[in-house]
């Protein structure tokens, strides 16, 4: 700083503490609670020394909660929203930059439109899409009364059902978080920080429009994507209210939404010392990839959002 | 900006934008499409008839006490939920500004929280404030002597979840202001600095106006996460109790559409929650950039 302020240094770094602690303590605490048997964790005030139950606990709530499937479960849907939200979003948003066309202004337009909108405030018609997939090419087919006019045209009797659950699969848990416009403007505006000379430079050497994306744009994004990643991956392994519509089957759903069963509720044993240490290890996932990917992670979390 | 060179190709950027244009109308406007209409509709629960009420389900919406409530339940919270981890966030990131040295270490440990999910910190949060086995619920208790219980008062349920989502917050709003507080220049800070601004001045009146559009933008982002993210928190927290004091708005579209399976009400609180956002997302377009005062 500017100049000497001793005084003022030390409570900086006292009030830091208090901060940091302050942040820590939930996990910390909740740390200690998952490694105390049924009888310390239930006393009031729980004990802050570690207790040696650490592994029996984590073995009789990964049993209990199935984690390990819901924990694959949460892996799958997460990578698979990062991985489809980011080639979607990059070739979508290659095609706005670099080409033009007539609707280029119109696509752009109708994807730019859902950028603030969540999945929460759409979910009941989004779940009934989910339900049935086909359900726009089959209201179109009763629009057109299609049924009567196949009757007539061969002579028997015809209806068409179009039917097509996502209910309960891995493509429902997925699709619906992909429909975000957030990567796709992102990718937009650093596309339109590339120097143009390069695109330049590449048509004269005679590259076509593809190698030019495989050689020089992609490359070029590596920081964006690696920023994504980490953003997108968080954003889906902790996605709530979609999977708990869209799954029913213990079998199928997500390791945030499983905890919910291990919570001790009024009349069970205040087995806090399960739900916590599972809490622990559902949360890790992400927090480590946040901690591994750190520079990235803020640089893009930054660009993101301007 | 516009690119000037253009690649021509007659049939490639039509593929490449199909699957994102796929996706965004099968999962995003057929779904808005059809809420809307939905929104006009009396359906039986199962929705197997239906009827055009025209604004029936609005106007049962706004009469109805429940509805008002939760609307009232959401901005305390929300208000609640932005000013807590706005401040803490600020704080917090001004003293890592200051603390030179350990700027790293102290990011590491502060930045963590953002990858937890909401209803993780629920859960944590649940058996801090537990009524019977929780230990910041003991020291409420003790010190406070409040005759702390969640589970039958609203306002303490209210708190809790509060507490709990605020949390949360506080490493990403961390992060803005420390990206924020980075770009003020240092020669302003030491001009100051030597016509004799204390600490505290140079911050408020010159760090503090500088810093304005990242305190606008995170204003506008906590809002929304406490609106729609906090779903997982009040689901498995409170569970939109007691008695509905916990009931915020995105959680009564859930119930009243998927538990009270009453699917004109719901579409019409859907239609309501997304002209909400589309109305932040354009004011933050319209006057963000106009109003505050950007630097750096």
């Amino acid at each position: 700083m500017v100049e000497k302020t001793p005084l003022l240094d030390f409570f900086t770094y006292v009030f830091l503490m208090l901060g940091i602690l302050i942040v820590g303590f939930p996990i910390l605490y909740s740390l200690i609670a998952a490694t105390l048997p049924l009888e310390e964790v239930s006393k009031v005030p729980m004990p802050l020394i570690p207790g040696d139950q650490f592994m029996i606990n984590m073995k009789e709530a990964w049993s209990r909660g199935d984690l390990g499937t819901q924990i694959l479960n949460s892996f799958i849907m997460a990578s698979g929203i990062t991985i489809g939200k980011i080639v979607v979003s990059m070739i979508g948003a290659f095609s706005i930059v670099y080409f033009d066309y007539k609707f280029r202004v119109v696509a752009f337009a109708s994807v730019f439109c859902t950028l603030m909108l969540p999945v929460e405030v759409r979910i009941l018609p989004t779940y009934e899409m989910a339900a049935n997939v086909l359900s726009p090419l089959q209201a179109l087919w009763d629009v057109l009364h299609l049924d009567s006019l196949m009757t007539w045209f061969s002579g028997h009797d015809i209806s068409v059902n179009l039917n097509w659950s996502l209910l309960d699969s891995y493509p429902g848990l997925i699709f619906p978080l992909v429909a975000s416009a957030t990567c796709t403007f992102l990718f937009r505006q650093f596309f339109l920080t590339v120097p143009e000379e390069l695109c330049e430079a590449a048509k004269m050497d005679g590259a076509s429009p593809m190698t030019f994306f495989r050689k020089i744009l992609f490359p070029l994004s590596k920081t964006n994507i690696a920023a994504l990643v980490v953003i997108e991956f968080v954003y889906g392994y902790n996605q709530y209210l979609w999977p708990l519509l869209v799954t029913t089957n213990p079998k199928m759903t997500t390791a945030v939404i499983g905890l919910q069963n291990l919570i001790p509720q009024a009349d069970d044993l205040p087995e806090w010392n399960l739900a916590l240490g599972a809490a622990v290890l559902v949360m890790l996932p992400p927090v480590l990839v946040v901690l591994f990917m750190q520079r990235w992670f803020v640089k893009g979390l930054i660009e993101k959002e301007k | 900006m516009i690119k000037r060179s253009f690649f021509k190709s007659r049939y490639l950027p039509y593929l490449l934008i199909f699957p994102q244009i796929l996706v965004t109308l099968t999962f995003f406007y057929w779904p808005a499409i059809q809420g809307i209409i939905q929104s006009f509709l009396l359906s039986d629960p199962f929705g197997r008839q239906s009827k055009f009420v025209w604004f029936y389900n609005y106007i049962e919406l706004f009469t109805d006490p429940l509805y008002l409530k939760s609307i009232f339940i959401t901005l305390v919270f929300s208000i609640a939920v932005a000013s807590v981890s706005l401040s803490l966030g600020l704080f917090i990131a001004s003293m890592a500004n200051r603390a030179l040295r350990a700027k790293a270490v102290v990011r590491t440990l502060l930045i963590w929280p953002y990858a937890v999910a909401p209803a993780i910190s629920g859960i944590m949060w649940l058996f801090l404030l537990h009524p019977s086995y929780g230990v910041v619920a003991l020291g409420i208790k003790k010190w406070l002597g409040v005759n702390w219980n969640p589970v039958l008062y609203g306002s303490d349920a209210m708190i809790m979840i509060v507490m709990a989502s605020a949390w949360k917050q506080v490493s990403y709003n961390f992060v803005f202001f420390m990206a924020g507080l980075q770009a003020v220049p240092k020669s302003l800070i030491e001009a100051a600095a030597i016509d004799g601004a204390s600490p505290f001045k140079r911050f408020w009146f010159i760090t503090f106006p500088l810093l304005s559009p990242t305190f606008f933008f995170l204003t506008v982002m906590n809002i929304i996460y406490s609106f729609f993210e906090t779903f997982g928190i009040i689901h498995t927290v409170t569970q939109g109790g007691p008695g509905g004091s916990t009931n915020i708005l995105v959680y009564k579209v859930y119930q009243d559409g998927f538990v009270g399976l009453n699917l004109g009400s719901s579409s019409a609180q859907s239609v309501v929650l997304m002209s909400l956002i589309i109305l932040i997302t354009f004011l933050q377009f319209r006057f963000v950039e106009k109003k505050v005062q950007y630097g750096g």
